[in-house]
C-alpha cells in the first residue's frame, strides 16, 4: 500500500478537472498571467494531456504595463513547448487616456483586464476558462466553485452557483453561457512553491532576489521597469535587492526587500513572512468585499 | 494556553529550510468537515485553527481587528469568526450561507476544512460539503448539549459515508469546565450515535474562543480529560483514499488520448485498486477484455499506480473503450444495471418530477435517467419515514430509478466515487439532486431483449409507408383533436395506414388511473409515448393530440423513437383565442377556480422552442391546416 502525499493529491485532483473540461467543453482556453499559478497550471496541464500537448490555447490579458521579464518568459514558454498563445489586449486604452499613474485602480482593472478579458473570451467563442484562482487567496474566493458559472454577459451570481459533490463536475449549460474553471482550487500558496520546487518548473525570474532599480511610494517598494516610469517631483531611482510574491502590472505590483536568490530561500521567506500575498497589490484594496464585486463584475 | 507542539516550527524554517521541505513534502492530506449551528461556535473554531496555525497573516489581522470592532460579537477580544465569514451579503446578516473551504497544515498533516452552514434550509450545503471529506467535526454547545440540529447532522453525515467522527463539546469554557456536563452530554449523544449507525465517535471537551484542547491536551482547566488534542486526533485518523486501495481495480475513462496513430491511452483518475503493466481488465459495460500495456505518465512510465492517482493506460489490445466505459479487473468487475435503487437529496427549488428524464452523471457516465415516485421520504428530524409522491428542496428521499442504458456502479457504501451520482435537469442544467446507489435491481445482462424475427421495417415495408409520430401539442382547445382527426381522414383517403391517440380513447382506459398534478401529467404523456413508439414500431402513422405541456416530456417521447420519427406540430393558438372558443366550457371552471392545475391558467404551458411544424388556427381552417400539414410530411414512402 502506498500513500499518496499531498501534493500528489492535489495534482491528481487537478489533472482530473483537465481532463473532465476538455471532454465536456467546446472550445476551452487557459487564462495564462505568466505568474508561479499560472506555470503551476501549465505544468498540471501538459501532465494531464501527455503525450499530447494541451489540447486547448493560452490566453495572456496584456495590459501593457507588463514586466519586460514577464513578457519574455511567456514567449519562451510557448516556443519551448509548442503552445497556442492568443494576447488581448485594450488596444484604445492609451488613446483614452488610460494608464495606471492617473487612472483609479478600479477603472483601470476593469478597462485594462475584465473588458479585454471578456471582449477576448467571447471573440473567440470559448466556453471554458480555466483560471489560476486559489482559494486561500481571498475570502470571496474560499466560496468560489471549481466549475463557476457565467452568464453571456461573462456574470458571476455568487447566489446561483451549482453544488459540486464528491469529483463529479456538471458542466452543462446554454448557449452563450460560459465556465470559469479553477483546477488548483484546492491548492495553497505554499504547495504551490514546493510543487515547483520539487518539480523544478520555470518560473519568471522576478520571483528571485536580484538588484533592480526602485522607488519607494505609498508604502511600496515599486520597480523602474523601463523609462515611462513616471517620477514624482524628487523621486530617485534606488537599486534595491528585491523581488516578488506576486506579479501585476509593473506600477502597480509592490516588490520586496529580499535576499531570495534560490528556490528553498524564496519557500524560507514564504513561511516565514507576516504579510498576505495580495499585499502587494494595489487592485485588490479598496473595501473588504472588493474581490467580489469584481468577480461579479467578470474579473478571475 | 498550551505551546501549539504540532504546528509549524518557525525555529526549523529558519535553520534548515532543506530539512523542513523535505520532511513538509511527505505530508497526508485530510478533508473534513465542520457542522454546528450559527451559535456553536463553528467560525470561531475555524478562525482558531487558522489562526494558531499562522494562515493568518498581519494584514489580514489588522483587517480581522478593525472588522472585530465593527461587526463582531466579541466585545473587543479577536473576533475570530470573521475570519471565515466570506461573501458580502452574508456578513451583513452576520451568518454563513454556503459551503467555504480552509486550508491549514501542521507538521503532519495538511486539512481542507468545508466550513457549512448550520440552519435548517441549507442541507444541500452540508452534504455538498460531507461528499468529499474523510472525517466530520460535530460541534455542540456544551451549554445545550444535543439537538434536533445535531442530530440531523449526524444523520447526513452518516448517510454521505464519512467514517469518522468527532464530537467537539464546545464552549466548556461557559460551563466552568465541568466534566460532568461533558459526561452526560456525551452519553446522550453515544445513545442517538448507534441508534443511527454511527458505531464510533472521538468525543473532545473544547473552548474554541479560550483555545483548550485544540492543540494540545489535556488544557490546564480540564485536568480529568484524558483524550488527544483536536488537532493531535485529526493527525492520526486513517484516509479514504487509503482505503479505497485495497479494492478491486476500477478507473472510469475520461478521455481518449490519440496524439497520433501510434498512442492510444486512456485517461482516467484511479477510483479503487491498484495497477501493473500485465494486469488483465475487462472494459465494463462491453465486457471486453485486455491486459495493460502501460502505465503513461508525463514523468514516464510507471510499475505501479495506486487508487487516487491521475494516469494513461495503454491496452494490450485494439479494444473499443470510450469516455463513460470504466476499466475494471478482469476477474472482479463491477455491477453493470440500468435499474437501482438509491437514497438521493433534492438540491433544486423545483421539485423532483417523477418520470421525467434527468441526466445522471456518475463517474464519467452521463445517462438520461427517470425517478419513480419516492417509496419513502425520511424526515430528517424524527428519522421517520413519510409517504411521498415527490421531493423538495432539501428534502431526502429513497426510489427506484432506470437509466436509458446500463451503467457501472459500486454501492455507496464500498466506494464513495462509484457509488455517488448527480442529476441535472435537462433544460436549466442546474445540479438538482445528489444521489447514493444502495443497490442493484437486477443485473441488467441478465436481461435480453427478445429477438424478433419479424422486423419493424417489415412492419412498414408491407405498410408502404414510413412509420411517423405526428405529435400535436398546444392549449387547451387549440384545435388539436379537431385538426389531427382531419389529418388522419386525409392521411385515410390516401390509403395510408394511421391511429389516433386522444385523450378520450386513453384517459378512460390505459391512463384511468391519472389525474391531472404534474407528476401525473408526465406519466401520462410516458405511456402515451411508449404506447406511440410500439404503434410506430408495428408500422402505422400514429398521431397523437394531447396538451402536453411541458417540452422535457415531449423531448423524451422524441428520444424514445428513431431520427425523424417524431413530428412535433404545434397548434399554435393564443390563449385568448382558446379561452374564446372554450368549447367544453373549461376555462371558465378553471378561472372560477373550480378546476385545479389548468394549462394555461393555473399550470405552465411551454411552447416548443423548433416544431417540425407550426400551424397558426386564427387564420387557417382545419381543412387547410391539415393539408398544410400533410404537404410537409410528404412523401408518406
Amino acid at each position: 500500500m502506498r500513500s499518496l502525499t499531498h501534493l500528489e493529491r492535489l495534482e491528481a485532483e487537478s489533472i482530473h478537472i483537465f481532463r473532465e473540461v476538455v471532454a465536456e467543453a467546446e472550445n476551452p482556453v487557459m487564462l495564462y498571467s505568466v505568474g508561479k499559478d499560472s506555470s503551476v497550471m501549465l505544468h498540471l496541464a501538459r501532465k494531464a494531456f501527455y503525450p499530447a500537448p494541451p489540447p486547448f490555447p493560452m490566453l495572456h490579458v496584456a495590459s501593457g504595463w507588463d514586466f519586460a521579464d514577464l513578457l519574455a518568459h511567456r514567449d519562451r514558454t510557448v516556443r519551448e513547448y509548442g503552445l497556442r498563445l492568443i494576447i488581448a489586449q485594450n488596444e484604445e486604452a492609451e488613446a483614452q487616456g488610460i494608464n495606471p499613474f492617473d487612472t483609479g485602480s478600479a477603472l483601470y482593472s476593469q478597462a485594462q483586464l475584465t473588458d479585454p478579458l471578456k471582449r477576448a473570451l467571447t471573440a473567440h467563442g470559448f466556453d471554458a476558462a480555466f483560471g489560476g484562482g486559489r482559494r486561500d487567496e481571498e475570502k470571496a474566493r474560499a466560496k468560489e466553485r471549481i466549475f463557476s458559472f457565467r452568464n453571456a454577459a461573462h456574470r458571476w451570481d455568487p447566489k446561483n452557483q451549482r453544488p459540486e459533490l464528491w469529483n463529479l463536475y456538471n458542466a452543462k449549460k446554454a448557449k452563450g453561457e460560459s465556465i470559469r474553471v479553477f483546477p488548483i482550487s484546492n491548492w495553497t500558496e505554499l504547495d504551490i512553491w514546493q510543487y515547483i520546487a520539487l518539480e523544478k518548473i520555470d518560473i519568471v525570474p522576478l520571483y528571485f532576489s536580484k538588484p533592480r532599480p526602485t522607488v519607494e511610494r505609498d508604502g511600496m517598494l515599486l520597480v523602474v521597469d523601463d523609462d515611462r516610469f513616471r517620477l514624482e517631483p524628487g523621486e530617485e531611482p534606488v537599486t534595491r535587492p528585491v523581488r516578488f510574491r506576486t506579479l501585476g502590472c509593473y506600477p502597480l505590483t509592490g516588490a520586496t526587500e529580499s535576499e531570495a536568490t534560490e528556490m528553498n530561500d524564496i519557500i524560507q521567506e514564504m513561511l516565514l513572512a507576516t504579510g498576505s500575498e495580495r499585499q502587494g497589490r494595489a487592485i485588490d484594496k479598496g473595501q473588504s468585499a472588493s474581490m467580489e464585486d469584481k468577480k461579479a463584475e467578470g474579473y478571475f | 494556553m498550551n505551546a501549539p507542539s504540532s504546528f509549524q516550527t518557525d525555529a526549523l524554517i529558519a535553520e534548515d529550510i532543506e530539512a523542513y521541505l523535505e520532511q513538509h513534502q511527505n505530508k497526508s492530506l485530510l478533508r473534513f468537515i465542520t457542522c454546528g449551528s450559527v451559535d456553536d461556535g463553528k467560525s470561531t473554531l475555524i478562525g482558531r485553527l487558522l489562526y494558531d496555525s499562522k494562515m493568518i497573516f498581519e494584514d489580514q489581522l489588522a483587517a480581522l481587528e478593525s472588522d472585530s470592532i465593527k461587526h463582531g460579537t466579541q466585545g473587543q477580544e479577536i473576533d475570530f469568526a470573521l475570519l471565515v465569514d466570506g461573501l458580502a451579503a452574508e456578513r451583513e446578516q452576520g451568518i454563513t450561507i454556503d459551503v467555504a473551504y480552509r486550508f491549514f497544515a501542521t507538521e503532519k498533516r495538511k486539512f481542507i476544512v468545508a466550513d457549512t452552514p448550520g440552519h435548517e434550509q441549507y442541507t444541500r450545503n452540508m452534504v455538498t460539503g460531507a461528499s468529499t471529506a474523510d472525517l466530520a467535526v460535530i460541534l455542540v454547545d456544551a451549554r445545550k448539549g444535543v439537538l434536533q440540529q445535531t442530530r440531523r447532522h449526524s444523520y447526513l453525515v452518516h448517510l454521505l459515508g464519512i467514517r469518522h467522527v468527532v464530537l467537539a463539546v464546545n464552549k466548556m469554557d461557559l460551563v466552568g469546565y465541568d466534566r460532568a456536563t461533558f459526561d452526560s452530554i456525551v452519553a446522550d449523544y453515544r445513545a442517538f450515535a448507534q441508534s443511527i449507525g454511527i458505531s464510533e465517535f472521538t468525543a473532545i471537551p473544547i473552548s474554541g474562543f479560550k483555545g483548550d484542547n485544540i492543540t494540545a491536551a489535556p488544557s490546564a482547566n480540564t485536568p480529568w480529560y484524558e483524550g488527544p488534542a483536536l488537532i493531535q486526533h485529526l493527525e492520526t485518523v486513517e484516509v479514504d483514499a487509503a482505503a479505497a486501495q485495497t479494492q478491486p481495480f476500477r478507473m472510469p475513462v475520461q478521455w481518449v488520448n490519440r496524439p497520433n496513430l501510434d498512442f492510444r491511452g486512456f485517461a482516467g483518475q484511479i477510483a479503487s485498486g491498484t495497477i501493473r503493466p500485465g494486469d488483465p481488465v475487462r472494459i465494463v459495460p462491453s465486457g471486453k477484455t485486455s491486459t495493460v500495456k502501460t502505465i503513461t505518465t508525463f514523468d514516464g512510465d510507471l510499475d505501479e499506480a495506486v487508487a487516487g492517482q491521475s494516469v494513461t493506460l495503454t491496452l494490450a489490445d485494439e479494444v473499443d473503450c470510450s469516455r463513460g466505459d470504466l476499466i475494471a479487473a478482469a476477474g472482479d468487475p463491477p455491477q453493470a444495471s440500468d435499474q437501482f435503487c438509491a437514497t438521493f437529496v433534492w438540491m433544486d427549488e423545483e421539485a423532483l418530477k417523477p418520470g421525467r428524464g434527468y441526466w445522471l452523471k456518475i463517474g464519467s457516465q452521463m445517462v438520461t435517467a427517470t425517478v419513480q415516485p419516492p417509496k419513502y421520504e425520511i424526515d430528517i428530524n424524527s428519522l421517520e419515514h413519510l409517504a411521498a409522491r415527490t421531493l423538495d428542496l432539501n428534502a431526502i428521499g429513497v426510489a427506484e430509478f432506470a437509466t436509458d442504458r446500463p451503467i457501472a456502479f459500486e454501492p455507496y457504501d464500498v466506494n464513495r466515487q462509484l457509488g455517488g451520482f448527480i442529476l441535472i435537469d435537462k433544460f436549466t442544467n442546474a445540479t438538482v439532486a445528489a444521489g447514493m446507489i444502495a443497490f442493484n435491481l437486477r443485473r441488467a445482462d441478465n436481461v435480453h431483449w427478445q429477438p424478433l424475427a419479424i422486423t419493424r421495417e417489415d412492419h412498414a415495408g408491407l405498410k408502404n409507408q414510413t412509420p411517423r409520430v405526428l405529435w400535436f401539442t398546444g392549449l387547451s382547445g387549440s384545435g388539436k383533436s379537431t385538426i389531427a382527426n382531419e389529418v388522419e381522414k386525409q392521411l385515410f383517403l390516401m390509403n395510408r395506414h394511421t391511429f389516433l391517440l386522444d385523450g378520450d380513447n386513453v384517459r378512460h382506459g390505459l391512463n384511468r388511473d391519472l389525474g391531472f398534478t404534474e407528476a401525473d401529467r408526465i406519466e401520462n404523456i410516458r405511456r402515451v409515448g411508449e404506447v406511440a413508439k410500439l404503434m410506430a414500431d408495428a408500422g402505422l402513422i400514429v398521431l397523437t393530440a394531447f396538451i402536453s405541456p411541458f417540452r422535457a416530456e415531449r423531448e423524451m417521447v422524441r428520444k424514445m423513437l428513431a431520427a425523424g420519427e417524431f413530428i412535433e406540430i404545434f397548434v399554435d393558438t393564443p390563449l385568448d383565442v382558446a379561452e374564446g372558443r372554450d368549447v367544453k366550457g373549461l376555462y371558465k371552471k378553471a378561472r372560477s377556480g373550480e378546476l385545479k392545475n389548468f394549462t394555461g391558467i393555473d399550470s405552465p404551458y411551454e411552447p416548443p422552442e423548433s416544431p417540425e411544424i407550426r400551424v397558426n388556427t386564427v387564420d387557417m381552417t382545419p381543412e387547410e391546416a391539415a393539408r398544410y400539414i400533410i404537404a410537409r410530411i410528404l412523401p408518406l414512402k
